[in-house]
């Protein structure tokens, strides 16, 4: 192709928009609300998955030892947790440590009264999880141990936590199936308004001799810039968006603050951008192949 | 009007067609999943240079012709060559090439109505890959040759129906098309218009361009004493050398 004739396509595909502005702006719209819902969804999904996973990391499992055990067994028993693929964390505890937290935490002046540690016996391992669906896997494990004790966790917070992963999962994969249903809907109408506007365009084309590809190039790049604007209007739409209502709901509930940790807008568009992009851009892509080929065969 | 045209010159040299044969049409059948066959056995040779009126009535078969010619559709069974290629056989990739020796004119113009007159001639150049330079200069030339030249600024809709006409005949000589097929260039203009397109048609055949009109325009078939090729329910019925119309009864 010639530096003039790709110039020309160029040039083409970008007056085309222009051309048919209804047409242009109809598929800006179809691409805009399908990937703002799409947008719209993914944020509030890995806020929920941000938030589990944040309550996730705060469940653990603690292990007490038999009284007069080695120190050397102790350490056994913790090579041995640090080894299991479940686990992301282990400390230790020595009964001292323990005991400085107690007094701390609920003793305050009062504690001058004991000469001797009454949690002697108290030294144990925190073990935190990187997947809260197998501390039942892993209690299993650490109660047939030797040297262990006792094993205490929190089953109600782990039963919940899985229940709810596996919640955002199938309501993740039904929404998404909905969202593709509707954006294929949508986008197979406006292809249909598109092929009824380029008909009499395209056919003019052949009859005076153009190839396949110099009668496609213009449309594809104007589908390719259709699926980028599309795209680039309900990110900046969610941006505002998203920025405004986390503002919102941290001045107006800081409790909530406090409890659920979510996402930065940064942390979200670091994955949106180039998605969006490259489903409107595909979209675009796509839409005007299938619009301008049906016609090729003249 | 110079004709050049070196690609069409060899594969004419390739084929078995007469050496100043153009077009070869051979027992040609065309038909139609429903319904009767559209051409039935039609046999038509048309040489290099010459100015050839096809009529006939409402379904007689001119239009399937014309697709025929232009490759719109492919035959049933016979055989076909228009300027060295075998229509039956041609690849659809090569259909472009061989288009763009074939200049051609509808009755409804079909220009590119968003676009001005110089581009929609342009365009024809730039599908062959002209550079700026060569288009700049073949184009105004051309719309001079068509009377246009103080119009090139305007679009379709601003011109009469004899002025779009002539940009249609502008946009189809400009890249010097071995054959010019026109399927009823004057079917949507009045008399004086339709003369001048003609005579237009007459010019670009004395320059060596084969020129193939298709037309009800008895007046204007009389008055040209062309050869005139009748067609009459698919059946070419008449083939005169300084023809006239036949009417229907």
């Amino acid at each position: 192709m010639r530096i003039s004739s790709f110039f020309y396509t160029l040039r083409q595909g970008v007056r085309n928009l222009f051309r048919n502005k209804w047409f242009t702006l109809a598929s800006i719209a179809t691409i805009s609300a399908c990937l703002f819902l799409f947008g719209l969804f993914y944020a509030i999904v890995v806020n929920f998955q941000h938030i589990v996973r944040s309550a996730e990391e705060g469940v653990s499992v603690t292990v007490f030892f038999d009284e007069g055990i080695e120190d050397t067994r102790i350490q056994d028993i913790g090579e041995s947790i640090r080894k299991r693929p479940e686990v992301a964390n282990i400390i230790f505890i020595s009964a001292e440590e323990a005991w400085d937290s107690f007094k701390k935490e609920y003793l305050g002046e009062y504690a001058d009264g004991f000469t001797e540690n009454p949690l002697a016996d108290s030294a144990n391992y925190e073990i935190y999880l990187n997947d809260v669906s197998m501390q039942s896997a892993l209690v299993t494990y650490l109660e047939a141990m030797d040297g262990v004790r006792l094993v205490n966790r929190s089953e109600l917070a782990a039963t919940t936590l899985t229940g709810v992963n596996a919640l955002i999962a199938y309501v993740s994969v039904g929404i998404i199936a909905i969202l593709f249903a509707v954006s294929v809907f949508l986008i197979s109408n406006t292809v249909t308004i598109g092929i009824s506007v380029r008909k009499e365009e395209i056919n003019i084309m052949k009859y005076i001799g153009a190839t396949d590809f110099f009668v496609r190039s213009p449309f594809v790049i104007e589908g390719m810039m259709i699926g980028a604007i599309g795209a680039s209007i309900p990110l900046g739409v969610i941006y505002t968006l998203y920025n405004i209502v986390l503002e919102y709901v941290l001045v107006r509930f800081p409790m909530l603050a406090d409890l659920l940790s979510f996402l930065t807008v940064d942390e979200i568009f670091h994955v949106l951008i180039p998605v969006s992009l490259g489903i409107g851009v595909g979209i675009g892509f796509l839409g005007s192949i299938v619009t301008v080929r049906k016609h090729l065969r003249v | 009007m110079e004709v050049v045209n070196n690609v069409a010159e060899k594969r004419r040299k390739k084929s078995t067609a007469p050496p100043n044969e153009i077009i070869t049409m051979t027992n040609v059948c065309k038909a139609y999943s429903t319904g009767a066959p559209a051409l039935k056995d039609v046999n038509l040779h048309i040489n290099r240079g010459e100015f050839v009126f096809i009529v006939g009535d409402s379904g007689s078969g001119k239009s399937t012709l014309i697709k025929l010619l232009l490759r719109e559709l492919t035959i049933t069974s016979g055989f076909i060559n228009v300027m060295g290629y075998d229509l039956a056989k041609i690849k659809h990739r090569k259909i472009p090439k061989f288009r763009r020796n074939l200049g051609v004119v509808f009755q409804d113009f079909r220009l590119l109505k968003d676009r001005n007159v110089y581009d929609n001639v342009a365009f024809a150049q730039r599908i062959i890959q002209k550079s700026n330079k060569e288009i700049k200069k073949n184009v105004p030339s051309i719309l001079a040759i068509v009377g246009l030249a103080g119009k090139y600024k305007a679009k379709p809709r601003q011109l009469s129906g004899g002025e779009q006409q002539r940009v249609a005949l502008a946009r189809a000589l400009v890249n010097k098309p071995t054959v010019l097929l026109a399927d009823e260039p004057t079917g949507n203009l009045d008399p004086k218009n339709s003369w001048e397109i003609m005579k237009l048609l007459e010019q670009i055949n004395e320059g060596g361009t084969t020129v193939i009109v298709v037309t009800h325009n008895r007046e204007i078939v009389n008055a040209m004493q062309k050869r005139v090729v009748t067609l009459k329910k698919g059946v070419i019925v008449s083939d005169e050398e300084k023809g006239g119309y036949i009417d229907e009864d």
